[in-house]
């Protein structure tokens, strides 16, 4: 099922002669599971179809379904309400706060949504425990290396039971190591069930994905077929 | 690929025989290149007529075991620090096709750019779904993952440059440039 759709999707911003047309007819649709790439250059459109797909914000036309609803339906508690349950987010710059813990980074989300302290604080050591960063927990933001940071930013992205995560070029800052183990954290979040979208202009972290949607000028021109085994690149032997 | 030095960079941790050193080389390249047996006693016989290597004087087969030479162990490791010789731009034929479309009227050049990117990444998503499998457990195939992939990146990379720069100049067709490429070729030295 696809937990994330978008129908002829576009965006404009500014009227008349001065208007930029950001988003053009974008139809995606992201199973649940699934992992699909967003590849283009700078300007193609790319972060602003993940702020529409995160509702946070409006397309100017078209229609973005999550988890089945409509987003055009849902009044902006309700939006805020849906982002803090059910989308994660992760960005470039990590967006952590600064005066608080990696463990009150991850559990805030769940606090916000009204979850009670305890739990919430359960559910954050469990998330870093599966990133392997339990014992980052009571540290703050900047004691932590740049590849932690993001991982931490996962872990509060996953944290609860989100279904979406949305990532906008999640290892831009990262040197290649902590980048591919970042698209590892989402690739398992994925195996377990969530629907991710990560928009960036970097192949490699985009060949982590089930499917790389390739976007120019706001339009959806192409995308990647389901890629045959792998074993296809390991040749047989060749017989004495 | 130097086949010479990979058999000689294996032979340097004890003498083998040619059976075992094509399964050996294969295991470190991680199954990537795979080696025929004959490939293997022809070198293996050139290295030794080079004094490189030297055999235990068993009959020719599957018994006959090799060691490496003091010339070979020192010709190893000049080769090991020998850069190989990238001076020259290879003759790509990507760079080729996308020259070529910019001077085709009625070519869209972004269209042959794109289709040429798709394939390079779906070819990316093959390398990447053979780490996430194996690698992990396999230095040898890691380290050639990692290197296929850089390498195909690096002409993703130098396809968006391409896009973008045809882009900024304009969607015509261009009048070849005749000064450019000799200039080019004596400055990197490239024989015509």
């Amino acid at each position: 099922m696809s937990f994330l759709e978008m129908h002829h999707v576009s965006k404009s911003y500014g009227q008349g002669q001065t208007e930029v047309r950001a988003l053009d007819g974008i139809d995606l649709s992201v199973e649940s599971g699934s992992l699909v790439a967003v590849m283009g250059p700078s300007g193609s459109g790319k972060s602003t179809l993940l702020t529409i797909a995160g509702s946070l914000e409006d397309p100017t036309s078209g229609e973005v379904r999550v988890g089945g609803a409509s987003l055009s339906a849902m009044s902006r508690n309700d939006k805020a309400r849906l982002r803090r349950r059910s989308i994660g987010f992760v960005f470039q710059d990590y967006n952590l706060l600064a005066g608080l813990t990696a463990v009150e980074n991850v559990s805030l989300p769940l606090e916000l949504d009204g979850v009670p302290l305890k739990r919430a604080r359960v559910a954050g050591m469990e998330a870093l425990e599966e990133l392997g960063l339990a014992d980052r927990a009571p540290h703050f933001p900047d004691e932590l290396s740049g590849g932690e940071r993001q991982r931490v930013s996962i872990a509060r992205a996953v944290v609860g039971e989100r279904h979406l995560l949305l990532a906008d070029e999640p290892s831009g800052a990262l040197d290649s190591t902590n980048g591919e183990a970042v698209m590892r954290l989402v690739l398992a979040a994925c195996r377990r069930g969530v629907a991710a979208v990560i928009v960036t202009h970097d192949a490699q972290l985009a060949s982590w994905a089930d499917r790389v949607v390739f976007l120019r000028d706001g339009r959806v021109v192409d995308q990647t077929q389901p890629p045959p085994s792998p074993e296809s690149l390991l040749l047989p032997s060749p017989q004495s | 690929m130097s086949v010479r030095h990979a058999l000689l960079g294996l032979l340097s941790d004890g003498p083998k025989y040619g059976l075992q050193l094509r399964q050996d080389f294969e295991a470190t390249t991680g199954e990537v290149w795979p080696l025929n047996v004959g490939q293997v006693y022809t070198t293996l016989q050139r290295l030794e007529r080079d004094g490189l290597v030297e055999s235990d004087g068993a009959d020719e087969g599957p018994q006959k075991g090799f060691r490496i030479t003091a010339e070979g162990e020192a010709e190893l490791a000049q080769w090991l620090r020998t850069p190989p010789d990238l001076s020259a731009p290879p003759r790509d034929e990507l760079v080729i096709k996308v020259l070529v479309a910019t001077r085709l009227p009625g070519v869209d050049v972004h269209e042959v750019i794109q289709s040429h990117r798709r394939y390079l990444v779906e070819l990316m998503q093959q390398w990447t779904r053979l780490k996430e499998d194996e690698a992990e457990f396999d230095l040898g195939l890691a380290l050639v993952v990692d290197a296929e992939l850089f390498r195909l990146d690096s002409v993703i990379r130098w396809l968006d440059t391409a896009d973008g720069r045809i882009k900024r100049a304009g969607v015509e067709p261009t009048a070849p440039t005749r000064s450019a490429l000799p200039r080019l070729r004596r400055r990197i030295g490239v024989q015509p």
